[in-house]
């Protein structure tokens, strides 16, 4: 599936809830499916900086495309985590370097993309997309 | 007795909403509210007297300069200093802070020492630790207890002729200890050295008289105090002062400049270059006539009373653990419930519109010494109600349900 479709996919799952509970319990329980990272990649070299809570990024290639696995301490941020895995995950480094980020705003999480909350989302976009510049440089 | 609804309607942000919900703010370890007369006096400056001090010879820069000495004036009264030039204006606690630290530079040398707590702030740990590496000089370091206590019996035995300052907080920021900074001070003295009171979380809950303790320096922050940011006080004694280099150059602190040498002012002067924050001066003296008024003896009452609410009501919270048990504290409850990262807990609460801080609160050693990765702490001011508490409590049980 394509990153913009990923994406047409989530915002019409989150468009069922009414309120901002039903989506942060939404939310957890993605952060509880997470795929994890293995417990030999969670080094200071894959700790994100910028957050109030930790949280380690892997990516991996296979193949033509960029597999991620990552944890957090925080259930809320694992969960955040687990949205852009899902969207980001098996993709190109091309169409991940490509991909906009306007369905975070779509999906009622806009106020975390701020760059003065200390929930690391903004790093973590970054991180996702330095693997993938990183990756796409050495093809 | 505080007549609460009338404190509370003082604040206009109170009554706002957040969220949906009405605001309830409990961080005001942080930075408090603000009073509509302080609010008003802001506008009042600009819109009447707005001119730069200590310069001009036209009218509105005397009123201007009036208006920023009447405010030190109230200060000096409020802290009890014994001259008004002891009293300087900074931007607050972390300047006054490394004012002092950088001015220790020309004193200190290789093998002396620096004794710090363990309950700092990391704006009195950075600056202390850059004075050493310049110097030489060795940061040690008064261990504190379980209940977040500082060791007396271990800083007796830090002391030494080899210390030349220490420096401590009145009250710690993140978890309320008030220290027995009475018995610091004379021990300090004891052996010669000078000591740093920051009492940035001390001001809004007391009045520190510095002539009393005799505490060498003593640092606080105006908007922890109902005053506008961007404003601090740095007692210093008249004798260290003028021992202390001053900090920054520029316009205000000089006597005469040529381009051989120039000479500095007489203090407070010397310490003040540059065009400083007027409109929060003066009105850093407004707030302080403002909490002088509701009366720091209602203040101290109110505050104890809702700590004590809410310590009894949140232990009613499964697995949640108080961190910081001093038998001397203030209205500050830093907590975790197990299992649960504090992050989380603020972002719900949040959305319930409940302001709490979350994380390390710039006290990573403190952490590193519970082995916890940071609190939710709540921080009460005269006035907040025991209603909010409440009101916080059951917004955490529902986070709690939420999140396990």
């Amino acid at each position: 599936m394509k990153i913009k479709d990923i994406q047409e996919e989530i915002v019409d799952e989150f468009s069922m809830f009414d309120d901002w509970m039903e989506r942060y319990e939404y939310i957890i329980e993605l952060g509880k499916k997470l795929p994890m990272i293995k417990e030999e990649f969670k080094t200071e070299n894959n700790l994100i900086k910028g957050c109030q809570s930790k949280v380690w990024l892997q990516g991996e290639k296979k193949d033509d495309t960029i597999v991620f696995t990552a944890d957090s301490d925080a259930i809320l941020t694992k969960g955040i985590i687990a949205i852009l895995i899902r969207t980001f995950s098996n993709q190109s480094a091309k169409d991940i370097l490509d991909a906009d980020m306007d369905f975070i705003d779509k999906i009622g999480l806009k106020e975390h993309l701020s760059p003065t909350r200390a929930n690391g989302l903004v790093s973590m976009i970054k991180n996702i997309k330095m693997y993938a510049l990183a990756f796409n440089t050495q093809n | 007795m505080l007549d609460i609804n009338k404190i509370r309607a003082d604040f206009p942000i109170l009554s706002q909403k957040v969220n949906g919900k009405p605001l309830v703010y409990f961080d005001n370890g942080a930075t408090s509210q603000k009073p509509q007369v302080v609010i008003d006096a802001i506008s009042k400056y600009y819109q009447e007297i707005n001119a730069n001090i200590h310069r001009g010879v036209h009218t509105l820069s005397q009123l201007a300069t009036d208006a920023y000495e009447i405010s030190r004036g109230k200060l000096q009264n409020h802290i009890n200093a014994k001259f008004a030039h002891e009293v300087l204006f900074t931007s607050g606690t972390t300047h006054g802070i490394n004012l002092v630290a950088n001015g220790f530079a020309s004193i200190l040398k290789p093998g002396d020492e620096v004794l710090v707590s363990a309950l700092e702030h990391h704006s009195n740990i950075v600056p202390w630790q850059m004075l050493c590496e310049k110097t030489g000089a060795t940061l040690r370091v008064i261990p504190m207890n379980e209940d977040g206590e500082l060791i007396m019996s271990e800083y007796d035995k830090l002391l030494s002729d080899k210390t030349k300052i220490v420096t401590v907080n009145h009250i710690s920021n993140a978890l309320g200890t008030v220290n027995p900074i009475k018995y610091m001070i004379d021990k300090a003295h004891e052996v010669g050295a000078a000591i740093l009171i920051d009492g940035a979380q001390a001001v809004p809950h007391l009045k520190p008289d510095v002539q009393e303790l005799d505490c060498d320096f003593y640092v606080f922050s105006g908007h922890k105090m109902c005053g506008p940011t961007g404003t601090g006080i740095l007692y210093g004694k008249e004798v260290w002062l003028n021992k202390l280099p001053p900090y920054q150059g520029g316009g205000e602190m000089i006597k005469e400049v040529t381009f051989e040498k120039t000479t500095y002012a007489e203090l407070p002067h010397k310490f003040e270059a540059g065009t400083p924050n007027i409109a929060g001066g003066i009105v850093l003296g407004t707030a302080v006539d403002y909490m002088n008024e509701v009366g720091f003896e209602n203040i101290q009452q109110q505050e104890k009373e809702l700590l004590e609410h809410a310590t009894s009501r949140l232990l009613e919270i499964e697995g949640l653990k108080i961190f910081g048990t001093a038998k001397e504290k203030t209205s500050v409850v830093s907590f975790n419930i197990e299992g649960i990262h504090p992050y989380d807990i603020g972002t719900i609460i949040d959305k319930l519109g409940i302001a709490v801080r979350t994380g390390h609160h710039c006290t990573q050693p403190i952490m590193t010494f519970f082995c916890i990765p940071g609190t939710i702490r709540a921080s009460f001011a005269f006035y907040n109600t025991k209603e909010e508490i409440d009101i916080m409590v059951e917004a955490i049980k529902k986070a709690q349900l939420m999140l396990s």
